[in-house]
């Protein structure tokens, strides 16, 4: 916990209840209709996004999965946005185009969420190139879930940013269910961070529920990647509380275990442990935080109710740019 | 005595490198990437000697991993530069059909960025049998958000290669395989070829061929014999399919109310029944008869060269197909 100060403990901590709170209020909003399309909750995963995106820089690159409002929000998104995409609202961060699988700030940053599996990690290989070749001092983190592991084009991207050093991190978010599949029965060698260090980068198996953990890891990961080693791979083992759906019935693991991956290795009250032991702040104070953080996602969900619905006669608009017709 | 030093004119594989050059030159956000670029300059030579001119950052040698190429030149586009993806063989791009239809395609609508992105293989029936003669044409002109050139000389190969990196649009560059060699002019470097831009190759005053790519050469061989029978057949070459140039179709109907629309593609669902399905619609009345499509079988391509041949249109198929139209 070396060089842990107050205010970025409280940040850490904030932003994890911020997530959390965000991700059970839109279930419950899109069980009543409110989120066209459904919704992927990532409750569970937040030390993964809070851990990753507090370690990298506001304008590095992120190009994400399915399940994405956890690395959006811990991007530094509002919940505001956040929720009025999910309700796909013309203010939502990508104008009610996108939805709860595509939010996305390209020009932040943010390369999107994804509604294909194993599709963004390419993203942002691509990203990381384009970082190179223009000499920018920047990184790119490609999420991944433990699903995506199973795709081709995963490891040729992660080959690809090996033999070219490029500036990216391969981030897995391994919840351990891809849908209702269990990646133990799924994952020929077991071991992703084995399976990784073939192709020639450095790979690692961590604790998805220790922020601090996932934080040092991934600092360490831009570091090699600002000067010029290469690509790292991270796979963190993380726990979604959650059908991999909202109002999923899955019958494919047991309450026993989702009971003990809550009561023993929730991230949030690990982390509130440390905060507390650390003398950052008291159990008061810890609920103070938890009060301001329900006030945020009211006012998130307020707004987003109260958004304007996208322009029905934009729906051909900007598909491309109309000027290739044009005579130079 | 006078010596005349005729000079050798450039083939179409030389215009598309001219074109690539004269843009490098000018940005340096141009890179080139894809397999067997640096020493072979590509299959078919067309970006022979570009690596050693700009250098390796410039041209990059890919593993074949169509997928991540294609990824890789998208995340760069969306990061600011401006790649071109060479697959050598539009067949290839079959791996990679996610990268370009689900995310290069729909990242401007969705995401409000543009993706500056453009994919060259060459495409067509020639020999090779069935994995590397497809004619893919209707994929990509189906797609929102792909643009699609074709051209079918060496002054229009450097004209839409040009105007395509002067955009920021994703664009599908297709080049016949049969047609590599063949020598033309091509433009300095103020020229440009618009997209949406047809262009009629041989004038006529009966009937008209509406077509693109290696079809044009049979068409105009077709036209020749016709002559002498006295049927004067215009052909128009569309050069690009997506824009379409819906204008110069338009008036070919209306002028000559017989049309023959030609390609190498098997027919069903094809470009050519999408011209004659929109012509019907819009200028039926100035029809003297249907419309005739000639294309392909409805077969994979043998490797047997007689085979092959009788697969796709002949000059006598054609020729027959505007005999028909003018019997009308």
């Amino acid at each position: 916990m070396s060089n842990l100060d107050k205010s970025t403990a409280l940040s850490l901590l904030r932003q994890m209840m911020v997530i959390r709170d965000f991700e059970e209020t839109a279930d419950k909003l899109c069980l009543r209709g409110k989120v066209p399309g459904g919704m992927h909750n990532s409750s569970g995963q937040e030390a993964v996004a809070v851990g990753t995106l507090s370690a990298i820089a506001k304008d590095d690159v992120i190009a994400t999965t399915h399940r994405s409002h956890h690395h959006t929000l811990a991007k530094g998104y509002s919940a505001k946005s956040v929720m009025a995409e999910l309700f796909t609202k013309a203010t939502g961060i990508s104008h009610g185009r996108g939805g709860s699988m595509h939010l996305a700030e390209v020009t932040e940053g943010h390369f999107g969420g994804n509604g294909i599996v194993g599709a963004g990690v390419g993203i942002a290989m691509g990203a990381a190139l384009g970082i190179q070749h223009i000499g920018d001092k920047k990184i790119a983190v490609g999420f991944v879930g433990d699903g995506g592991m199973n795709t081709g084009r995963t490891w040729e991207s992660i080959n690809m940013a090996s033999i070219w050093k490029l500036p990216l991190i391969i981030l897995v978010d391994n919840n351990q269910y891809a849908v209702e599949t269990f990646v133990g029965r799924v994952t020929g060698g077991g071991d992703l961070a084995k399976r990784a260090s073939g192709f020639g980068l450095p790979a690692y198996n961590i604790d998805g529920q220790d922020v601090l953990e996932v934080r040092k890891y991934v600092t360490e990961a831009r570091e090699r990647a600002l000067a010029g080693e290469g690509p790292t791979f991270i796979n963190a083992l993380t726990y979604r509380y959650y059908g991999h759906n909202v109002g999923e019935k899955g019958q494919y693991r047991t309450q026993e275990e989702i009971a003990q991956w809550r009561t023993t290795q929730d991230p949030i009250d690990k982390f509130t442990g440390v905060v507390i032991s650390s003398g950052f702040a008291t159990q008061a104070e810890v609920d103070e935080l938890r009060a301001s953080v329900r006030k945020e996602i009211d006012e998130a969900v307020a707004y987003a109710e109260s958004s304007p619905e996208p322009e029905i006669a934009s729906i051909t608009q900007g598909v491309d740019s109309g000027k290739l017709g044009v005579q130079l | 005595m006078t010596t005349e030093v005729k000079a050798v004119t450039p083939t179409y594989s030389e215009a598309f490198q001219s074109g690539v050059r004269e843009e490098m030159n000018r940005n340096k956000k141009i890179f080139i990437l894809g397999t067997d670029l640096v020493e072979r300059g590509g299959h078919f030579a067309q970006v022979k000697g570009i690596a050693q001119e700009f250098g390796l950052k410039q041209v990059r040698d890919a593993p074949i991993s169509e997928a991540a190429m294609v990824a890789a030149g998208m995340g760069a586009a969306m990061y600011g530069c401006h790649p071109i993806v060479d697959l050598n063989f539009i067949d290839f791009s079959l791996g990679a059909m996610d990268e370009i239809i689900n995310q290069a395609a729909k990242i401007r609508f969705m995401f409000d960025r543009p993706v500056p992105l453009v994919i060259r293989a060459t495409s067509g029936v020639a020999l090779g049998g069935a994995h590397h003669c497809n004619s893919l044409e209707s994929f990509f002109a189906h797609t929102a958000g792909l643009s699609l050139a074709v051209p079918s000389t060496p002054m229009d190969v450097k004209g839409l290669i040009k105007t395509a990196l002067r955009n920021e649009d994703p664009v599908v560059f297709l080049m016949h395989k049969k047609l590599s060699g063949i020598r033309g002019e091509i433009g300095d470097e103020n020229y440009f070829v618009p997209f949406g831009k047809a262009k009629t190759v041989k004038a006529g005053t009966d009937a008209a061929i509406i077509t693109y790519g290696y079809s044009v050469v049979t068409a105009t061989k077709a036209a020749q014999a016709l002559e002498a029978e006295g049927i004067s057949v215009e052909v128009i070459d569309l050069r690009t399919l997506y824009p379409i140039d819906q204008d110069a179709i338009d008036a070919a109907v209306t002028k000559f109310g017989r049309v023959v629309v030609l390609d190498e593609a098997p027919l069903f669902g094809s470009i050519t029944a999408e011209i004659a399905a929109t012509a019907s619609e819009r200028n039926f009345k100035s029809l003297k008869g249907p419309i005739v499509r000639v294309g392909a079988v409805r077969a994979p391509l043998s490797a047997n060269p007689a085979m092959s041949e009788a697969a796709i249109p002949s000059v006598d198929q054609i020729s027959k197909a505007v005999k028909q139209v003018m019997s009308y």
